[in-house]
């Protein structure tokens, strides 16, 4: 297909020769950097996982290769290994003479859109793979759209306007998008330019609009990111230079839009309600676009037809797919829209409804599956119950046993006699890793690249260990559900949205609506807030050293730059109408708390744990230190803090001349701080006396310099 | 139609000054020789709507209106002129008669449009979809309404006045966003939990409001009587009514609530299943405003609508000096259907009792009120002159109004300039983009530009 369209499509580009040379590239990335399909994916690869009984990669690559693109290259990180050895006995390698070249790009130690793109980018200066424009796809994704017009669009675009790097390609949603997150876009409606990209999980509250966007612009809540991408050159080089974006859209395109310095543009195109385009990125997603494949939106990769290597399955009446070779009991019912896979066996008076199942399943008799995926090789014995659940490959259910609705078993779990699986559960014979890994951003397995295959020889020992979690004969561990995210299970699971919580998001939309009537406020009510500010003074400090505090630690987890933390800092600084004189002391109790936790083990390692905080973010605290009340501010809330902490007090006379040598604290304020404590009471004077050499000595100092002068 | 008009005529504007005077408020303006209320009263009457409120502020200026309809169209339409105190806004002037309103639905329009745009659409949409409120938009008037170029000082005045941010839903049906441009520092917001129910929202800075609202009476009412701070029609309740219009506090319709009362509570909520389940199955929405209805169980929606008027349409609301020279301008030249009258072979309207002396020429888009006389060598363009004037000669008349009972003396040339009636200019008198106060005297020989004349 792709070679016929080439001659034509040479013709068009007669003027630019250069161009028409290009070979049409595409990166696909075969790792999704998110951990939605967790428990499944700590086993095998999500691009691998099948979805209507053909692994998810196929139905990438064969779109990929009917839109014309001459070239992939598939970036695996997680489980690379199973993709590449997937990859080499697919058809995609073994066929001879393909209109695809598929290669491989292998990284183990990226942990997000952003560093992929970065370890490309890094590789091009040896190898210049990518030559031009190429489409950045995830190998999750299920469509049927030409690119080809869409890749010249986009050159013509980028030909006229150099900075009109980007190409993102926006579906109408279908559906009310109730479960994933909200997503605005504003569009200028001739250009087609991406002006504003927001996603948010609540569909309440104010969407904050900026004037230039007023002129004329279409905001859209309906449109649906298919994470479909032409991309330039640029693309891949403005990763290596902030070599902070991770995430494509939040970083990048957030980047772009935002701090848009140098005047790179994306442009968006919505694709016609013909075609189809769809990215799994959860279990819900999984669910939709299954059903759109059984219901053949997304034609010509539906399973009646051979375009990966894939043995087609007949289609029947009512929608349903069945193997030649399936055998199926004459009492078995099986309803519309259903897929029964090669060698499967359905016993007597089944009910399967809304269903794939996989090759070289058994099915008992008795058996009710409705709205269910059942990969292959399942066994289900006689009387079993499964409702809206996920079964993976080799899994058994002993008879009698209920999957409710949400339930995701993994590989080879063994569900037990008569147990009931509670709903929205994830089973799995390898235990649940430790969320200790505060980077949600990290993809599955740990990162444990492609060596997850070692770990099956744990996990006998682990089923013996453990194995009743699912009755006396059952096999798997019941993930726990951390408690943040169990209101959210029922979002992203296969199961139908509950009508009550449908009804409750609707409902919960704008209960923070709160009356917000823009009666201008008489003057007197103004006044009355800054009252309020000003006598809880003394507790909004307490408050605001609070939010610093938070502040300086997670810009210490992101390791951001001075002039990052300072901005937000000022932002607290302004809502609480704080002087710079508090920020300082606020900024330095942060600092000295940071020291304080970090781990040590006697008062030197304290000690040297405080002067790399000091000397790290001495820029920081800096800032606020340019006058000389703030620097006495902060020796004060010093000698306050080794008041109240043991472990500080004994450090106080060493670290003050450590500031003064690190210019934190000037001697003026040194000297000045010594002057007023001078006249105070003997408890008050405790850390004056102890550091009474080293203000003997500035005084000195200072003496000897006017002296010499 | 159970429709009832409010017309807001205003008093004595001072964006005009010294246009209008105690004689002559705002409503009376004279355009192309006629009041400018007569240009509203003349296109309701078009759209059948014969039952009409004016309202004005200030007594005296409602003496003066009152009179003016008495003895204009008392014959025809069915006029009540109230007047209200000055200074309340158009909010308030509807607070003080709210006690007149009894019909369904009220039509508001303000009192100093002229245009073609017939309101009985903007009604007809208002009763279509069973609004709150419904809006006519029009095109924002970009280089000027008419094409005419030539006129001078057009340019330079010519930034649209009024700057409207509106966002409309994707078939331009309803109004789910405005503000002022103006008003908006840096940015702004919208709610969310509209964007979403509406999918889509148009933003457009191309479009105004035209001053001509529908409103329920109840809405409008029960809006009055809960926000006594509101002052404006236009910047307190409309972008109210806009904000809460997914939960709405205003009672759209008291009976359908009694007679939902108690007995129906079971039939809601199949109403509610049947929207849910359309939801779910993907069917085609019915409205946004229904399906959110329905998620919502308790909370009512209103509905806020537009009537966006076509862009061939004349519309300019007069509510500044250039607008006023505009309009005079246009409507006996590009737009002159509006006027009313029969224009001569020369495109120009020059009364059978006007006197014109020898070597006077009036152009073409001019018009020579009854009674008035130009004197000899006398040159008239795109000028519009009332009655009773007296024109010397060697006089030039270019892009200006001279209004009732002027005296122009010999060899003036008056370019751009608006003279109010009974004012006097003395021989040689040049002026350019002035305004003469009624009843002012402009000394001889004096040269002028763009000045204001006015007693103090």
């Amino acid at each position: 297909m792709g070679a016929q369209k080439k001659p034509a499509a040479a013709k068009v580009r007669e003027d630019s020769e250069d161009l028409s040379r290009q070979r049409l590239q595409a990166i696909l990335l075969a790792d999704s950097f998110t951990t939605q399909f967790r428990s499944i994916t700590l086993e095998r690869p999500k691009v691998l996982l099948p979805i209507v009984n053909i692994p998810m990669i196929d139905y990438t690559l064969a779109w990929l290769e009917s839109a014309g693109i001459e070239e992939v290259f598939v970036f695996c990180c997680a489980h690379s290994s199973q993709i590449i050895d997937y990859l080499k006995k697919s058809e995609w390698y073994t066929r001879p003479n393909p209109n695809l070249l598929v290669r491989t790009i292998v990284s183990h130690n990226s942990t997000s859109v952003g560093d992929a793109l970065r370890y490309i980018y890094e590789q091009q200066t040896e190898t210049s793979q990518i030559q031009g424009d190429f489409v950045l796809v995830s190998g999750d994704t299920v469509s049927n759209m030409p690119l080809a017009d869409l890749i010249q669009q986009h050159r013509d675009r980028k030909k006229k306007d150099e900075k009109a790097i980007m190409t993102m390609v926006f579906k109408k949603q279908s559906r009310l998008g109730i479960g994933s997150d909200q997503l605005f876009v504003a569009v200028d409606p001739l250009t087609k330019q991406l002006l504003h990209y927001e996603e948010c999980n609540s569909r309440g509250g104010d969407f904050c609009l900026d004037k230039s966007l007023l002129d004329s612009t279409v905001l859209c809540s309906d449109m649906q990111d298919c994470y479909i991408d032409i991309c330039s050159p640029e693309v891949l080089s403005l990763f290596e230079d902030n070599f902070d974006y991770q995430h494509m859209r939040r970083h990048f395109v957030n980047g772009l839009l935002v701090d848009d310095i140098m005047g790179y543009k994306i442009f968006t195109h919505e694709i016609q309600s013909s075609c189809y385009a769809a990215r799994i990125d959860n279990l819900r997603s999984y669910d939709t676009v299954s059903k759109d494949i059984i219901q053949r939106w997304t034609y010509p990769y539906v399973p009646n037809i051979d375009f990966s290597g894939n043995r087609p399955v007949k289609l029947g009446r009512r929608g349903i797919y069945r193997a030649s070779d399936a055998v199926q009991s004459h009492t078995a019912d099986v309803g519309a829209s259903t897929v029964i896979g090669y060698g499967t066996k359905i016993g007597n008076g089944g009910k399967i409804y809304n269903s794939v199942i996989g090759n070289g399943c058994c099915i008992g008799s008795n058996v009710v599956i409705q709205g269910s995926y059942i990969w292959n090789n399942v066994t289900i014995e006689d009387g079993c119950e499964i409702r809206n659940a996920i079964v993976c490959d080799g899994v058994k259910v002993r008879a009698g046993a209920v999957l409710q609705p949400g339930v995701v078993l993994s590989f080879s779990v063994v569900v037990g006699r008569d147990f009931v699986v509670p709903a929205y559960s994830k089973v799995s014979l390898l235990q649940q890793p430790t969320t200790e890994d505060s980077d949600e951003e990290l993809e599955y397995a740990d990162s444990s690249s492609g060596t997850a295959d070692h770990s099956s020889g744990l996990n006998n020992l682990q089923i013996e260990s453990k194995a009743s979690e699912l009755g006396p004969d059952g096999a798997g561990y019941i993930w726990e559900i951390c408690d943040s995210a169990h209101d959210e299970e029922w979002k992203h699971s296969v199961v139908p949205i509950p009508m009550d919580k449908l009804a409750d998001i609707t409902g919960a939309m704008d209960d923070d609506d709160i009356e917000d009537d823009i009666v201008v406020p008489p003057s007197g009510e103004l006044k009355s807030d800054t009252d309020i500010i000003n006598t809880d003074a003394n507790d909004s400090y307490g408050d605001f050293e609070r939010e610093v505090e938070e502040e300086f630690l997670s810009a210490v987890e992101k390791d951001n730059k001075a002039d990052i933390v300072i901005p937000l800092i000022n932002s607290h600084r302004l809502a609480y109408n704080m002087d710079s004189a508090d920020c300082a002391g606020a900024v330095f109790y942060s600092m000295m708390r940071l020291a304080v936790k970090s781990p040590h083990n006697s008062a030197t390692e304290l000690y040297r744990n405080a002067m790399g905080v000091i000397t790290k973010w001495k820029g920081v605290l800096g800032f606020y230190l340019k006058q000389t009340d703030a620097q006495i501010e902060v020796i004060m809330k010093f000698e306050e803090m080794c008041q109240e902490s043991e472990e500080l007090s004994p450090l106080f006379a060493k670290l003050l001349p450590f500031l003064y040598d690190k210019d934190v604290v000037q001697e003026d304020a040194i000297l000045r701080w010594g002057e007023e404590k001078a006249g105070a009471d003997d408890c008050d004077k405790v850390y004056l006396n102890k550091c009474e050499s080293f203000i003997k000595w500035l005084k000195e100092a200072s003496e000897e310099e006017e002296e010499d002068s | 139609m159970d429709f009832q008009v409010v017309i807001l005529a205003g008093g004595f504007s001072s964006y005009l000054v010294p246009l209008v005077a105690k004689e002559v408020p705002k409503a009376l303006l004279p355009v192309a020789n006629r009041p400018v209320l007569s240009y509203v009263l003349d296109l309701l009457e078009s759209s059948n709507l014969k039952d009409l409120i004016v309202v004005v502020e200030g007594e005296d200026a409602a003496l003066k209106v009152g009179g003016w309809i008495s003895s204009a169209c008392v014959d025809r339409l069915h006029v009540e002129v109230a007047a209200v105190a000055e200074n309340v806004g158009t909010a308030g002037a509807l607070r003080a008669i709210a006690h007149h309103l009894t019909a369904k639905d009220i039509l508001i329009v303000s009192g100093d449009i002229v245009s073609d745009i017939p309101p009985g659409a903007v009604a007809a949409t208002h009763r279509r979809h069973d609004a709150a409120v419904t809006v006519m938009l029009c095109a924002q008037p970009v280089s000027g309404p008419s094409e005419s170029g030539g006129s001078g000082g057009k340019d330079k005045t010519k930034k649209p006045a009024c700057d409207d941010i509106i966002g409309l839903d994707s078939l331009k049906q309803f109004l789910l966003y405005i503000a002022k441009g103006t008003e908006i520092k840096k940015d702004t917001r919208v709610k969310k939990s509209i964007l979403c129910a509406a999918g889509k929202m148009e933003i457009r800075s191309d479009l105004m409001d035209s001053h001509i609202y529908a409103f329920k009476r109840a809405v409008l009412q029960e809006v009055l009587d809960q926000k006594p701070a509101f002052r404006s029609l236009k910047q307190d309740v409309l972008p109210y009514l806009v904000r809460t219009q997914l939960r709405s506090d205003v009672f759209s319709d008291q009976s359908n609530v009694e007679e939902n009362g108690n007995g129906n509570g079971k039939n809601n909520m199949q109403n509610n299943e049947v929207v849910l389940s359309q939801i779910l199955s993907n069917a085609s929405m019915p409205s946004f405003h229904q399906v959110y209805e329905s998620g919502l169980g308790t909370r009512k929606t209103h509905k806020c609508c537009v009537y966006i008027a076509d862009e061939s349409k004349y519309f300019v609301r007069l509510n500044s000096i250039q607008a006023f020279m505009d309009v005079n301008r246009d409507v006996i030249g590009e737009s002159n259907h509006l006027s009313g009258y029969s224009f001569s072979a020369h495109h120009n309207i020059v009364h059978p009792s006007a006197e014109l002396g020898s070597k006077t020429t009036v152009g073409p888009h001019c018009m020579l009120g009854e009674g008035s006389q130009v004197g000899d060598k006398c040159s008239v363009k795109r000028s519009v002159i009332g009655r009773h004037c007296r024109i010397g000669s060697n006089v030039k008349i270019v892009n200006s109004v001279v209004m009732d009972h002027a005296t122009i003396g010999d060899g003036c040339s008056i370019q751009g300039s608006v003279i109010c009636s009974n004012a006097q200019l003395q021989e040689r008198v040049t002026l350019r983009d002035c305004q003469v106060e009624a009843g002012y005297v402009v000394c001889a020989g004096s040269e002028h530009k763009g000045e204001t004349f006015a007693r103090k």
